[in-house]
Formats: structure tokens, C-alpha cells, sequence
């Protein structure tokens, strides 16, 4: 039983790791009907800015919030006016196709500008061991849970409570109705990219103490928090936390009682299930085609 | 008649050879791409040892001549260079130390009969019967025996759990090591594989601790070797955690960073062993290029003492003689220093000599054992 919960605990936070990555995948999808597959190296180069901010002697901090800054003009601003904006009106596999191959000069990119050699980075939670009842936990899995939830819960109410969130979910519901209604339409789809753009770098805050930064960490995080956006609906940001964790805590077992060769290819069974008999997702709502 | 011939031919190669007096060597090393740092090191290493040879008088007279090529870290130059070097008549070749660059350009070498030493490390290389090739370092195949006997005869364990990443590096590692540890008496209880680039190992360390063994052999690339690191810490493993070179490497301590501390893990060459002749050459090669050595620094400067043991075995300049006695010889330190560690070569080209067990202390290595050659048992 301490096994069982020491590999589900363990899962959990791998799991928190998922559901950040998960939740831009969402959000992106219901505010302006972008997937971005470039996802994964949209946590990869944030990491990497603050590496470089680190070795310049700015302490962690100060280096995540210009990261952030940065982050919201080049992956939100830069994004949304270069790839998503020319690129939708020509329907979602232009889209597709653009993020995959932006996903691979990113990662190139690092690679050749920066390094191909993994580094280590600062994590934000001291290293420390609780063992409760035989089970061992970190501070560092402890808080990334954590700091994940809040995140997630966090976006969430800022959609629902707030007077721009509900604008933002009106540009998504109904782009036209939204205009009439006098919401300034480009501007909420440019608020969805910064917010994507601003979870990419706590997430990269978050997981790259355990991914360390190296220029194809994004790759197997971009694909697992893909599977886990659709396991847990792409049109609901708590189905983007129910799905990562699922992932992260299935991967585990499954690694454990089956086979580790057969770890990544829970994900796979798992979203195809979820195909199979509720297409919308877990937490999903079906909802009309949206033209 | 004819012997009057013959004696006339012979003295004019005599005073022909007399005249040159210099044996022309080519060193082919990776000196940009990615493994610069290897190759820089194995050719500073070298020609340190050529300097000394030199100002010493050379090898039985005559002065060591190098020209310095670089392969870019590129199998088809380096096989390129390797042709250009056979065609300028070289009389030995030193790299290049990439594995796949070595295997395609030790073709090359065979065929003009040249001695070719090198630092790559992949089995294959000396299992193909080409009598001129010599080794400089160990191989998994040669290094694996050392781990398992130090692990069931040093730590006296009975069992152990083998964590290996599932490519070509780590089944290779995993297999030589299976194998030896059937040899030594030590009986793997538990075979986990783990993916590159995997993250969370809570399940391999889990799986690890289940099985009861006495200690844990530890088989992948930096990452992911640090990564298990921290999570054996985690679940509190406390038995010996044992690998090869990789686990006790800077980078994986650096990323490992506390959990790093206690590992233990073979090395077959380090600046930091415990012997006058390292030591001397440690401080030799530090005054020379302002940097400490790593590996391929010592590997490049005996390969050249190698090549002078070698001819002066023969005695005489002759690439076939030299090769072949260079296949058997046992170089012993104290008669030549410039070999650091006594050396046997094997038929194959292989090598045996004493290696080391490292432990991290504090995030640094210190070595912990000096284990003798494999034919000393």
C-alpha cells in the first residue's frame, strides 16, 4: 500500500506538471480556437531565459518577471500577430502545421544558439523530505502540486468572475455577438495569448528544476499535456487539471505493475478510451461546431 | 655479386634513414563539433608527450614529427584524413576518438598497415581482427568485469538491482554487465529499464527497493543519471549506489547537486589517482596549458609512450613489427613513466591495467579504491 501511494504521489506532481502545460492548450482552444503544438517549447524557451538571466547575476526572481514581460511580447504579441492571426482564417490545419514547425526551429534554435547539454536549474522550493506514514515526499513535489492548482483555479476564476474574463469567454462563444455587444474583440484574443504566454513561464518555473533546461524538454511535456487536454475536455480549464493528473498518476502505476516500456503508452490508451466513449473529454461539454 | 648489391642497397636506406632520423605521426582529433573537448585534450595530451620524447633524444634517435588534423567531429573527414595521412607514409595514427569516426577511418590504416591508436570506446572496434589497432582506454566490455567484481567482492553483496536506459549506450553497458556479474557470483534480481530523456523514477527506484537487493548498479546518460540520483535519495536507498564513469561525472553532480553524495563508480582513467606518475603528469600537462587534464588528456600522452615502447621493443622503425609487438606487451610504469599506470595489451588490442573507484564526497570525487588489472584478479 506505502508503494501504491508513494508511486501515486509521485504521480500527482508530475501530474501538476501536465495540467500547467494542459491548461494553455484549453485556453487557447476556447478563447480563439488556436492548438498550439509549439506548447511544449513555449515552457522550453521561458526556462532558458531565466538561465541566461541567472548567469547575468539577476536573482531568480527579478529574471522570472522580465522573463514574463518578454514572454507575453514575443510568445503572446509575436505569436498571435505572426502565426495565429495570418494563419486562422485559413482553417485549423495551417495552424497545426505552423505551431509543429515552429515547435522544431525552436527547438533547433536553443540547441544551436545556446547548447545541446542539460542544466541545472534553481528550484524555487528548498530541498527538503517529508516521510509521511513510509511514504516520501518533497517540498518540491508538495509545491508544484500546489502552485499548479492555483494557477488552474486561479485562471479559471479569472475567466468566470471577472468583468475581461467574461468578455474573454463571450469573443469565444461568439465572435460577432461580442463585437455588437462593444467588446474590443482583438484585444481579448491578445489578452488569451498573453495569459498562455505568462502559464508557459510558471511552468517552466515550476518543472524545469526536475526537466532541467535542455533545448527538447519541451517535446515529450508539449505531447503528454496535448493528451492530457483532451483527456479532460479542451474546452474546460479544470479538465485540463483532471487530465494532467490522470496522466502523471497513471504513467506511474502503469510503470510500476506493468512495464516501464509501457509507460508512455498510457497516455495514448487513455486518450483513445476517452475518444472512443466521451469525445468531448471528462470534464467536457459537447458543444455545436463552432464555424 | 648479388651480395654486393644487396650491401650497397642496404647502406644507401641506411644513410638514407639516418639523414631523415624523424618518424612522421599523424594526430586526427575531433578539435571543433561536438567533441571538441575530447579531442583537444587527447591532442594536448600527445603533444605534450612528443615535447618531452623529443627534447629526450626521441625513440632510438630519431625525433617524433606530428601533423595535427582536425575531423570536425565528422566520420567521413576524419576518414578523408586518415587516407591523406597512409598517403604521406606516417608511420602511426593517433584517433580519431569518436567512435563512428573511428570505425570507418581504421579501415583506412589497416589497409596501408599503419599502427593506429585511438580513444573511442565502442566494443566493435577491436572485435574485427585488424591487428593495428590499439586501444588508449577501457570499453564497457572490459570495464563491466571490474564493476561486478567490485561490487560483489568490495561491498560484498550477493545481489544487486541493474537501472540501465533502454538505448544503444545503456543495453550495451547492461548486457556486459549481466554478463559479468554471472561471472563474479552476483546475481541481478532486478532488470529495469528506463527510457532517455524519462523523468519521474520513482517507479525504477520503487521497483529497485522491492527487490531486496544489496545494492544498486546505475546505467544511463547525466540527466537521467542524476535524476535517479535524487529520487534514490528520496525513498531513502541506502545501500551502496554504484555505476560507471557517467554517474560521478561533474555534470551529473552539478545536477544531481546533495543527492549525488555517496555514489560510487568505476573509472578506468582520472587525473586525481593516487599514483607519483599521475600526479607528475597531472601537474606537468596543468603547467603546459593552464587547464586540469580530463580523460583524453591522459589517454593522448601514453598513447605516445605506448607507440615508444612499441618501437623500442622491435628495435627497430617497422610499422608490421612494431604492431606486432605492441600485441602482448606488458609496459611497466617504472621502466617507462610515460606510460603512468602499467599497461598489458592484449592480442586484440584491448587493455588491461589498474582502475578506480570514485565516490562523491561533499560534490566532489575523491577516489576510494584502486582496483587491480582484470588479469591480476
Amino acid at each position: 500500500m506505502t508503494d501504491f501511494l508513494q508511486l501515486f504521489f509521485s504521480g500527482l506532481a508530475t501530474g501538476g506538471i501536465y495540467a500547467l502545460a494542459a491548461l494553455g492548450f484549453t485556453l487557447l482552444w476556447q478563447a480563439s480556437g488556436t492548438i498550439n503544438f509549439a506548447q511544449g517549447e513555449f515552457v522550453m524557451l521561458p526556462a532558458f531565459m531565466m538561465l541566461a538571466f541567472l548567469t547575468m547575476g539577476l536573482p531568480l526572481w527579478a529574471g522570472f518577471i522580465i522573463t514574463c514581460a518578454v514572454a507575453v511580447v514575443v510568445l503572446g504579441w509575436g505569436f498571435k500577430r505572426g502565426i495565429a492571426d495570418p494563419l486562422l482564417r485559413f482553417g485549423m490545419m495551417p495552424i497545426v502545421v505552423a505551431t509543429i514547425g515552429l515547435a522544431i526551429a525552436m527547438r533547433n534554435g536553443v540547441r544551436a544558439g545556446y547548447s545541446a547539454e542539460a542544466h541545472s536549474f534553481p528550484s524555487l522550493f528548498a530541498d527538503k523530505l517529508f516521510n509521511i506514514a513510509g511514504v516520501t515526499i518533497t517540498l518540491a513535489d508538495v509545491g508544484t502540486l500546489v502552485a499548479a492548482l492555483i494557477l488552474v483555479v486561479g485562471t479559471q476564476a479569472f475567466l468566470a468572475k471577472t468583468v475581461t474574463g467574461r468578455a474573454m469567454q463571450a469573443v469565444a462563444q461568439n465572435t460577432d455577438s461580442a463585437t455588437v455587444l462593444g467588446i474590443n474583440v482583438p484585444r481579448m484574443i491578445f489578452y488569451t495569448f498573453a495569459i498562455n504566454a505568462l502559464l508557459a513561464c510558471a511552468a517552466a518555473l515550476l518543472v524545469t528544476p526536475a526537466y532541467l533546461a535542455k533545448f527538447d524538454m519541451g517535446e515529450p511535456l508539449g505531447m503528454k499535456a496535448f493528451f492530457a487536454a483532451i483527456i479532460g475536455g479542451f474546452n474546460n480549464s479544470r479538465g485540463a487539471l483532471l487530465g494532467g493528473l490522470i496522466v502523471g498518476v497513471c504513467e506511474n502505476l502503469a510503470s510500476a505493475y506493468i512495464s516501464p516500456a509501457y509507460k508512455d503508452a498510457v497516455a495514448l490508451v487513455i486518450f483513445m478510451l476517452v475518444i472512443l466513449f466521451k469525445p468531448q473529454g471528462l470534464l467536457g461539454k459537447a458543444v455545436e461546431r463552432k464555424v | 655479386m648479388r651480395k654486393i648489391h644487396l650491401a650497397a642497397f642496404t647502406a644507401c636506406a641506411l644513410a638514407a634513414g639516418a639523414a631523415q632520423a624523424q618518424i612522421k605521426i599523424a594526430l586526427i582529433q575531433e578539435l571543433s563539433g561536438a567533441g571538441a573537448t575530447a579531442g583537444t585534450n587527447f591532442k594536448n595530451g600527445a603533444e605534450l608527450a612528443i615535447k618531452e620524447i623529443n627534447a629526450a633524444g626521441g625513440i632510438l634517435g630519431n625525433q617524433i614529427q606530428a601533423s595535427v588534423n582536425d575531423t570536425q567531429s565528422n566520420p567521413g573527414v576524419a576518414k578523408g584524413l586518415a587516407t591523406k595521412a597512409v598517403d604521406d607514409g606516417v608511420f602511426a595514427v593517433f584517433g580519431p576518438t569518436f567512435s563512428g569516426s573511428m570505425i570507418v577511418s581504421m579501415a583506412e590504416t589497416r589497409r596501408a598497415e599503419v599502427p593506429n591508436f585511438t580513444g573511442a570506446e565502442a566494443a566493435a572496434i577491436t572485435q574485427q581482427n585488424n591487428p593495428y589497432v590499439f586501444r588508449t582506454s577501457f570499453t564497457q566490455t572490459t570495464s563491466m568485469p571490474k564493476v561486478a567484481r567490485y561490487i560483489a567482492n568490495n561491498l560484498k553483496a550477493k545481489n544487486v538491482a541493474v537501472i540501465y536506459v533502454n538505448n544503444d549506450f545503456g543495453k550495451g553497458g547492461r548486457d556486459a554487465f549481466n554478463k559479468a556479474a554471472a561471472e563474479a557470483g552476483l546475481k541481478v534480481v532486478a532488470d529495469i529499464s528506463t527510457e532517455s530523456g524519462q523523468v519521474d523514477f520513482s517507479a525504477p527506484v520503487l521497483k529497485a527497493k522491492q527487490s531486496n537487493a544489496d545494492a544498486v548498479f546505475v546505467y544511463s546518460n547525466e540527466e537521467e543519471s542524476a535524476r535517479a540520483l535524487r529520487e534514490l535519495r528520496k525513498q531513502g536507498w541506502s545501500k551502496p549506489i554504484v555505476g560507471e564513469t557517467t554517474l560521478t561525472g561533474q555534470k551529473v553532480i552539478d545536477l544531481a547537486g546533495e543527492a549525488a553524495n555517496g555514489a560510487l563508480a568505476h573509472v578506468g582513467l582520472t587525473v586525481d589517482a593516487p599514483s607519483p606518475t599521475m600526479r607528475a603528469f597531472r601537474a606537468k600537462f596543468e603547467k603546459q596549458y593552464k587547464y586540469v587534464s580530463d580523460h583524453n588528456g591522459i589517454k593522448g600522452y601514453t598513447s605516445i609512450y605506448m607507440l615508444k615502447a612499441g618501437i623500442e621493443k622491435a628495435g627497430k622503425l617497422d610499422r608490421v613489427a612494431v604492431a606486432k609487438a605492441l600485441h602482448g606487451l606488458h609496459i611497466s610504469a617504472a621502466k617507462e613513466p610515460g606510460v603512468i599506470l602499467d599497461v598489458t595489451i592484449d592480442n586484440n588490442g584491448d587493455l588491461d591495467r589498474e582502475s578506480y573507484i570514485i565516490e562523491v564526497k561533499g560534490g566532489k570525487q575523491e577516489v576510494k579504491e584502486v582496483l587491480p588489472p582484470l588479469a591480476k584478479k
